[in-house]
């Protein structure tokens, strides 16, 4: 999200200090005065993961900071499960099997830890997979359940409760 | 009150062992194993008839059969612990039948006949007055069909997810602490007699499935079966994704799961934090119960053993002697 707010003293960590109150995590704060701020404003962009539904209390409050939020940037990829696969992975073309996810738009891979014992053996690996919502992450491991069945491959999925 | 005992196993015997040892209002008036019978309305010498079984290879008259017993013998409860057939129930399914319809009551720890017939088992016992009870059939000796009719009564049960299956539970553990395959595990599963010579049972997934078809059909009445569950063992895995599974502060449990409302019921292997109150060493059981008013509840114990069975046993018929004693 690109910020505008007020430049003195301080300011910039009022405005961060919200963020971490609903629970984000700052992974970036690109700050750039070259553009000479003649109302003594300062100009930031910020990026930041949320957790779900967080966004709208994040902006209130930074609203209460007297912070000026210019833009908000989309949203993204902010679930994450791990599976586990086990079978003949690269047989059955493991590139294809994470290809089927993240051709979705809505979910990637994101991580992916490998084991290969003998060639002849079962490998196992650990995919972990990000989704902007829990419906995507559903319908992703809807996706990982089916190409799995189809390949014959073990899906391990998490144990989620779910009151 | 007055008790027959159908089958002389491992849970049989504990049963009589137990009745005999404690001083809980209960006399064995019948008693069957798998090839002769005893009978006296004035309580048998059990004893005597579990060292002559001993001895002999069986515990009375050859010329007595279990239906003798079931439907001769002078008992207010007959407790049928004979083995299980999953696939037809039988010839459980008939004894208890044959008792309901003596308007005797029945308590057992035999899951073919509580998975198979449930629903018509009940409707006969109400019909008759009499109690069927089945607290040994799930999980041995925690009491989960007490907490469910008592301890959470007027409680809607949202989902529940367990570990039913001590077997697989013990060789889990045992690939995640040593890395051994789940060749080598079973292996040793079979020598610490934690295993059956055949495991296909237990490590498909199968026995924690039957279960979970009983606890969905008390619980919430829905009529599922074996076919409904969506079941996957735990021969497949690898001690490589255990350790993929470790890497994340998690591990590999074989986990049973019912949740209605998503129409989710299976058996799975499923990664599951290690801090999860469902993750234990060795052949323990575990239920988790999601609950609208009482929330999260997860009990843990024994779910199996000759003594800790025999728990489930006598419960059921306490409750049964406290219930109906005007009439027991």
């Amino acid at each position: 999200m690109k910020l505008e707010m007020k430049d003195s003293p301080g300011q910039l960590v009022a405005a961060l200090k919200p963020i971490s109150d609903v629970g984000g995590n700052i992974i970036a704060v690109i700050h750039q005065r070259e553009q000479g701020s003649d109302h003594g404003t300062l100009d930031v962009q910020i990026v930041l993961e949320l957790p779900e539904g967080r966004l709208e209390k994040l902006v209130v409050l930074l609203k209460e900071q007297g912070v000026h939020i210019q833009r908000i940037g989309e949203q993204r990829l902010l679930y994450k499960r791990t599976v586990i696969l086990i079978g003949h992975l690269m047989h059955t073309d493991l590139s294809d099997t994470v290809d089927q996810i993240d051709s979705t738009g809505f979910a990637e891979v994101s991580e992916l830890a490998m084991s290969m014992p003998a060639v002849k053996d079962r490998s196992s690996s650990r995919l972990t997979i990000k989704s902007v919502t829990k419906e995507d992450m559903e319908a992703a491991l809807a996706i990982l359940r089916r190409v799995s069945q189809q390949k014959s491959l073990l899906l391990i999925e998490p144990l989620e409760e779910s009151a | 009150m007055k008790i027959a005992l159908i089958g002389l196993g491992s849970v049989g015997r504990g049963v009589a062992e137990m009745i005999t040892k404690k001083d809980l209002g209960l006399t064995i008036t019948g008693l069957a194993d798998s090839k002769s019978g005893a009978m006296d309305p004035n309580g048998l010498d059990i004893p005597a008839l579990l060292t002559h079984k001993k001895k002999n290879g069986h515990c009375g008259d050859p010329d007595i059969s279990t239906l003798d017993i079931i439907k001769k013998a002078d008992y207010d409860a007959l407790v049928e612990v004979t083995p299980t057939n999953a696939l037809s129930g039988e010839p459980a399914i008939g004894y208890i039948k044959t008792a309901l319809a003596r308007k005797k009551h029945v308590v057992t720890s035999n899951k073919g006949p509580i998975a198979l017939a449930n629903k018509e088992l009940r409707a006969m016992a109400r019909k008759n007055g009499v109690a069927l009870r089945y607290e040994a059939t799930v999980a041995g000796a925690i009491p989960i069909m007490h907490t469910l009719e008592h301890g959470l009564a007027g409680n809607e049960i949202l989902a529940l997810y367990g570990v039913l299956n001590g077997t697989c539970n013990y060789i889990l553990t045992r690939m995640a602490a040593e890395g051994l395959t789940y060749e080598q595990a079973l292996m040793e599963a079979r020598e610490m007699g934690y295993a059956e010579a055949d495991p296909t049972y237990d490590v498909k997934g199968i026995d924690a499935a039957i279960k979970l078809v009983i606890l969905a059909n008390t619980i919430w009445g829905n009529g599922v079966t074996l076919k409904d569950v969506d079941c996957t063992g735990i021969d497949l895995l690898t001690p490589d994704a255990l350790q993929l599974a470790e890497d994340e502060g998690c591990t590999i449990r074989l986990i049973a799961e019912a949740i209605p409302r998503k129409h989710i019921l299976r058996v799975s292997p499923r990664i599951i934090e290690k801090n999860h109150p469902l993750v234990f060493d060795g052949t323990l059981n575990a239920l988790t119960l999601e609950t609208d008013m009482a929330k999260e509840i997860t009990l843990i114990g024994r779910g199996a053993g000759s003594v800790e069975t025999a728990s489930a046993i006598i419960g059921d018929l306490l409750y049964i002697k406290d219930r109906y004693d005007g009439r027991a």
